[in-house]
């Protein structure tokens, strides 16, 4: 059972079951995560070029981040926009943040969880 | 094994006949034209900034707004490049060990011509720069040559470019397919995307000029280099052309170069080609 657990698949596999099934309990801290990521100068970064309510000091090169629900109801979409907006509009300044591996995934879905929130 | 290389050649070859072919077409649709590139270059921020006067574009993010600009006068009356340019005067008239002086290295007495750099050395096949000019000076005459990146070089380059205010930038282009090659090279470099945050020089300062990073204004890239070398705040003093793409490359998460390497000296040609007639204005000072 030891040698089965030091398979680092395996534990992902049980990290992600875990995670599944705490995912209502935790939404909360996923947001207040996201944000956390999204003002963090050396990851999301996002107010260097977006205005985000609660963020000090925005930049003005993106469009402003609010009534995110109803501009994307899915939030796939979201989550395409944050991992490589190059893809959509290949003149974008925005950096590719999961193609370039600037963020993670889990780390892309705390700031979509943020973002919905806005 | 001899049929499967005759296929492996064959195949080649039918590759080389087709790129033969069809390059013919690209080299035409992509033909260097250095002096229509500089007149779209200017038209594109003179069109953006209908407001901003021409001569302006040279005093990078405080010609962007009044405001900008307000602050920009204030501090010209202290200007904090002020030390700078002092020591470089002293500099630049004291002799080396063996009594000879940068003056014996340039034209004119290297007073009133960094307009005129960098150029593109036929002999040596090569875009030779200003920083490079005074380091060869300085070996050639058996000094130590100074860092590029700031300190003695960016004195230096501030007292030359001081006896230069109001020069317009005359970058020429000879008539050598390597100077052609070494200014589409720097263009290249300027629109290449790279780096973790996948920007090109031109993200930010063709396409966002004006608009803001959290609080800092992005310069225009017309212009930028008349304004060498700059007092900057956020480096808390002096920087070359240099220090100056070094640090755009390692801010957004790219590989920086080595100071004066080929490609840095060929942008450095493109950037200054395409702000021809326009004056310089260094040194000058930077949030």
């Amino acid at each position: 059972m030891t040698a089965f657990l030091r398979k680092p698949a395996l534990l992902a596999a049980l990290a992600l079951l875990a995670g599944a099934a705490i995912a209502p309990a935790g939404a909360q801290s996923t947001v207040a995560e996201g944000q956390k990521l999204a003002f963090d100068r050396g990851k999301g970064n996002c107010l260097t070029c977006h205005v985000i309510k609660g963020g000090d000091l925005p930049g003005t090169i993106g469009p402003e981040l609010k009534d995110i629900k109803a501009k994307y109801p899915d939030r796939n979409e979201l989550t395409a926009i944050i991992f490589d907006e190059t893809k959509r509009n290949p003149q974008t300044m925005m950096p590719p943040f999961g193609r370039n591996r600037i963020l993670t995934e889990q780390e892309i879905d705390a700031i979509v969880d943020f973002l919905q929130t806005l | 094994m001899k049929a499967r290389i005759h296929l492996l050649l064959g195949s080649l070859g039918a590759a080389l006949v087709a790129f033969a072919l069809a390059s013919p077409r690209v080299i035409a649709a992509d033909k260097v034209d250095p002096v229509a590139d500089a007149k779209a270059f200017q038209n594109f921020f003179f069109q953006k900034f209908p407001n901003v006067k021409h001569e302006d574009f040279v005093n990078g993010p405080y010609s962007m707004n009044e405001d900008m600009k307000r602050q920009w006068q204030e501090k010209e009356e202290f200007p904090p490049y002020e030390f700078a340019l002092e020591a470089g005067k002293e500099m630049f008239s004291t002799p080396f060990k063996n009594g000879k002086t940068y003056a014996d290295c340039f034209p004119n007495g290297g007073i009133g011509i960094r307009q005129n750099y960098p150029y593109f050395d036929s002999g040596e096949g090569k875009v030779i720069t200003l920083e490079l000019a005074l380091n060869r000076c300085r070996e050639a005459n058996g000094e130590a040559p100074y860092s590029y990146i700031k300190d003695e070089m960016a004195s230096l380059t501030a007292y030359m470019a001081y006896t230069s205010r109001g020069k317009l930038m005359d970058i020429k282009i000879p008539d050598d397919p390597r100077a052609l090659a070494a200014y589409e090279n720097g263009k290249r470099y300027f629109y290449t995307r790279r780096g973790q945050m996948n920007f090109s020089c031109a993200s930010c300062h063709v396409q966002s000029p004006g608009e803001r990073i959290r609080a800092e204004t992005l310069a225009p890239a017309l212009g930028i280099l008349n304004a060498m070398p700059i007092y900057r705040s956020e480096w808390g003093g002096m920087g070359t052309t240099s220090r100056r793409f070094v640090t755009c490359n390692s801010q957004t998460r790219a590989v920086p170069l080595e100071p004066q390497s080929d490609e840095y000296r060929d942008v450095e040609y493109f950037l200054s080609y395409v702000a021809n007639g326009l004056p310089i204005s260094g040194p000058g000072a930077r949030p």
